[in-house]
């Protein structure tokens, strides 16, 4: 048997933290955006062990004020990207209302530290998401071009061509016949 | 977060060598460099790593004994080796090429360009794309990225 699967990484990622917290009984809150704060007195091996588990699924907890700031960006950027359709908002005005900080400041801390401008990580986050509907097949080129407010297709493709270097239609033959190959040494 | 990366660069040309060497002093992402004459050489060094797995390899499709397409094959049959990116780093710019090394498992299509200035770019833009996939919680499956 083969299938796919498909995924809400924003939601997997928050039972694995609740099951993880609560196994150790650790009280906490969780408020939006990968921000929790502990409500009990935690011991420095039970947080220790809560980092271990964690790393397991590449989940890292995060604790310098500058790095929180940049995970919280990140994560924005993120959800907003994983909107069922993309708000028609700048992404300057998105930021700083969801973030209630000016967007000079956002934007200045983050390329400081990420090797990245905001606007360049926004369009990486887009083509990702453009990458997973692709390799779904529910959606056609046209309509996840709308979904990620590009005026039409060919805006898309010409800034899916100019961040990974390849098309939309060569990146979907290659990951295809990736999964060919993978399942013929498997049955070999 | 931003530890400093660890850049394996596999090719048999001294020229080149010393070409990438001194282009990738000029990034401003701290780093640190490994290089490895031949194919052989480079697959000893990562059958013997734990801990600690290197970043980003940027590997010669030409090399005498084992070729970048052999030791890609064995990076990509390695569970350890999953989070490592691999860069070819080849002279052709096919499109056929191209394909086929990404069908192979590489991440990264680098073609050598003549001329150093362009070199030096090159390799900053993949080693950002790159911290960008390892800090971000980004799917490596789907880090195709081809540059020329």
């Amino acid at each position: 048997m083969k299938f796919y699967i498909k995924f809400d990484g924003i939601a997997a990622c928050k039972v694995i933290v609740r099951e993880h917290m609560d196994r150790l009984g650790v009280k906490y809150e969780m408020l939006s955006l990968g921000e929790i704060i502990i409500t009990s007195k935690v011991s420095d091996e039970v947080f220790k062990q809560l980092q271990e588990d964690l790393a397991r699924y590449s989940i890292e907890i995060v604790s310098n004020p500058k790095n929180q700031l940049i995970q919280r960006i990140k994560d924005t950027i993120v959800e907003l990207v994983h909107e069922p359709d993309l708000p028609l908002t700048t992404l300057s005005v998105y930021l700083s209302e969801k973030l209630n900080l000016s967007y000079g400041y956002i934007s200045n801390v983050f390329s400081e530290y990420t090797y990245s401008s905001i606007e360049n990580y926004f369009i990486i986050q887009k083509i990702e998401r453009a990458k997973k509907m692709i390799i779904e097949e529910e959606l056609t080129l046209t309509e996840i071009s709308y979904k990620l407010n590009y005026s039409s297709v060919a805006h898309l493709s010409g800034q899916f061509k100019k961040t990974t270097g390849i098309t939309p239609s060569m990146f979907k033959r290659i990951i295809e016949r990736r999964r060919l190959s993978a399942h013929n040494s498997r049955t070999e | 977060m931003s530890a400093t990366i660890h850049i394996l660069l596999a090719d048999d040309d001294p020229d080149d060598r010393e070409f990438f060497a001194e282009a990738i002093q000029g990034i401003d992402v701290p780093h640190k460099l490994t290089m490895f004459e031949d194919g052989q050489a480079l697959m000893d060094y990562l059958s013997n790593i734990d801990l600690d797995i290197p970043h980003i390899l940027f590997l010669d499709l030409n090399m005498p004994c084992k070729s970048g397409f052999d030791c890609l094959d064995d990076i990509r049959l390695s569970p350890k080796l999953k989070n490592l990116s691999v860069a070819i780093y080849s002279t052709s710019s096919s499109e056929r090429d191209v394909e086929q090394a990404f069908v192979g498992g590489a991440n990264i299509y680098l073609k050598k360009p003549s001329d150093f200035h362009h070199l030096k770019k090159m390799v900053a833009d993949v080693v950002k794309m790159n911290w960008q996939y390892h800090n971000s919680g980004l799917s490596r499956e789907n880090f195709l990225y081809s540059i020329q």
